[in-house]
C-alpha cells in the first residue's frame, strides 16, 4: 500500500468510521458545553483541529527523541499532559501577539483544550497504533476535523431541541445526549467501512 | 463534616455524573460490562482520593497562578501508578479499559473536585469529600453497566461471575445495539432524566415540609 493510500484511509477513518466524538467518546464536555451556537461550535472545533495537528507532532517528538530513548516510556501519561498545557499556553500567547482576531474569536476555548481528552487521547492512541511522524500529524488534524464535523452537525441540532416540547424531566442535557444518541446512530453507518 | 449527607450528595443530588454532567467520556464509553464499571470506578475512586488528600495539603504552598498546572500533575503521577498497578495486577482491565486508564487525568471529576473542594477543606474534609464523589461516579457506573449489559448482551456481570457472567435473556434477543456507542448516549439521556425527576421531587418534598414548619 502506497504511503498516499495509508494517509487517505487514516483520514477517513478518523473523520467518519470512528469519529472521536461519536465512536470513540473523546472529548464528550467540550461537545456538550460548546455546542449551543453554530458559531462557536465552529470556532472550537478549528481551535481544536490545530492543537490536535500541533499536540501529535509534539508528542510523538518527545515520545521518540526523549522517553524512548531515555526508556522513560512510563512517564508518558504525565510528560504528555504537560507538553500539551504548555502547548495550548504558547499558542494562546502567539495568537494574541500575531492574530488577535482569531484569539478574540476563539476566546475562552483555547484554555479549555487543554483538558479536552480528545487531545490527549489522541497523543496516546499516535503511540499506541504505532504511527510514524506523518501518520500521526495527519491522524491529528483529521480526528480534530471529524471533531468538527460532529460538534457542527450537532450545534444546528441543538438550536432547534431549545424550543422543543418535551417532558419536563427531559429538558436540557438528557434530551441532547439522545440526539446526540441518533447523530451517533446515523455514524455507525460508516463503521466497516473498507476503502482498500 | 457530616458524612451522611456528603455521601446523599455524592450518590444523588450533587453525583458527578448525573448532576455535575462531569466526566461523561468514560462513563458512556467503558460501561458495558459490570467488570469494566466497578474497575473503572475504583481506579477513579483511589485517584480522587489520594489527589483530594495531597492538594488539600498543599493548597497553601501553590501559587494560585499556577494552581491548575500543579494539580494536573499531582493527578497525573496518581493516575500513572495506578496504570502501572493494573498492568501488573490486573492487565485484563486494562487492556479492556485501554486509553480510557491514562485519560482519567483529563477526567472533569477528578480536576473539578480539586478546584472546587480540596483547595479549599482540610485534608480529612477532602479524603472523605473524594471517597463519596468516587462512591457516586461508581454507583453510575454501575448502574449504566447493569442496564447496558442486560439489555445489551442479556447477562449480568460479566467478567465479575465467571468469564461470561449469567446468562438471564436468551442469546438470540439482546439488542446490540444498546453496548454500542449509541447505547451509551440513549442510557446516560435517560439516566440524568430520572436523576432530575427524583432531585425535584426531593426539593418539593423539602418545601413542603418548610411551608408545613
Amino acid at each position: 500500500m502506497s504511503t498516499f493510500v495509508l494517509l487517505f484511509t487514516i483520514s477517513l477513518n478518523a473523520i467518519l468510521a470512528e469519529n472521536f466524538i461519536l465512536v470513540k467518546f473523546l472529548g464528550i464536555c467540550p461537545f456538550m458545553g460548546v455546542s449551543k451556537k453554530t458559531d462557536t461550535a465552529l470556532g472550537m472545533g478549528l481551535a481544536v483541529i490545530f492543537v490536535m495537528g500541533l499536540a501529535s507532532a509534539a508528542t510523538w517528538l518527545v515520545n521518540e527523541y526523549l522517553l524512548v530513548a531515555l526508556d522513560l516510556e512510563f512517564m508518558q501519561t504525565v510528560v504528555f499532559i504537560l507538553v500539551i498545557a504548555a502547548l495550548v499556553q504558547f499558542v494562546e500567547m502567539f495568537l494574541q501577539k500575531a492574530l488577535p482576531a482569531l484569539y478574540q474569536a476563539l476566546g475562552i476555548y483555547l484554555p479549555l483544550i487543554t483538558t479536552n481528552c480528545a487531545v490527549l487521547g489522541v497523543a496516546l492512541l499516535n503511540i499506541q497504533n504505532g504511527y510514524t511522524f506523518i501518520e500521526s500529524v495527519i491522524y491529528g488534524v483529521t480526528g480534530g476535523v471529524g471533531f468538527t464535523l460532529a460538534i457542527v452537525l450537532f450545534s444546528s441540532v441543538r438550536q432547534r431541541l431549545e424550543d422543543c416540547d418535551c417532558p419536563k424531566a427531559f429538558k436540557g442535557y438528557p434530551l441532547a445526549l439522545i440526539a446526540a444518541g441518533l447523530l451517533a446512530l446515523s455514524f455507525m453507518g460508516f463503521s466497516g467501512f473498507k476503502v482498500f | 463534616m457530616n458524612f451522611k449527607k456528603q455521601l446523599k450528595e455524592g450518590l444523588l443530588t450533587n453525583n458527578p455524573v448525573l448532576s455535575q454532567l462531569l466526566g461523561m467520556c468514560s462513563t458512556m464509553a467503558i460501561t458495558t460490562t459490570l467488570f469494566n464499571g466497578i474497575g473503572m470506578g475504583l481506579s477513579v475512586t483511589i485517584i480522587l482520593i489520594c489527589s483530594n488528600v495531597v492538594i488539600s495539603a498543599l493548597r497553601k504552598l501553590i501559587p494560585d497562578k499556577i494552581r491548575i498546572a500543579a494539580y494536573i500533575v499531582v493527578i497525573a503521577g496518581f493516575v500513572t501508578m495506578v496504570d502501572l498497578l493494573l498492568k501488573a495486577y490486573l492487565p485484563a482491565l486494562s487492556d479492556s479499559l485501554g486509553v480510557f486508564i491514562p485519560l482519567i487525568v483529563v477526567n472533569c471529576i477528578i480536576l473539578g473536585r480539586a478546584e472546587a473542594f480540596a483547595s479549599k477543606h482540610g485534608v480529612l474534609a477532602s479524603a472523605v469529600d473524594g471517597l463519596t464523589q468516587g462512591i457516586g461516579y461508581t454507583a453510575a457506573l454501575v448502574v449504566m453497566c447493569i442496564i447496558r449489559e442486560f439489555l445489551g448482551s442479556g447477562t449480568f456481570g460479566k467478567g465479575v461471575l465467571g468469564a461470561d457472567g449469567v446468562r438471564i435473556l436468551p442469546a438470540q434477543y439482546p439488542a446490540l445495539l444498546v453496548i454500542l456507542p449509541v447505547g451509551g448516549f440513549l442510557t446516560l439521556g435517560c439516566l440524568i432524566a430520572l436523576t432530575q425527576w427524583i432531585n425535584r421531587k426531593l426539593a418539593e418534598k423539602e418545601k413542603e415540609k418548610e411551608a408545613v414548619q
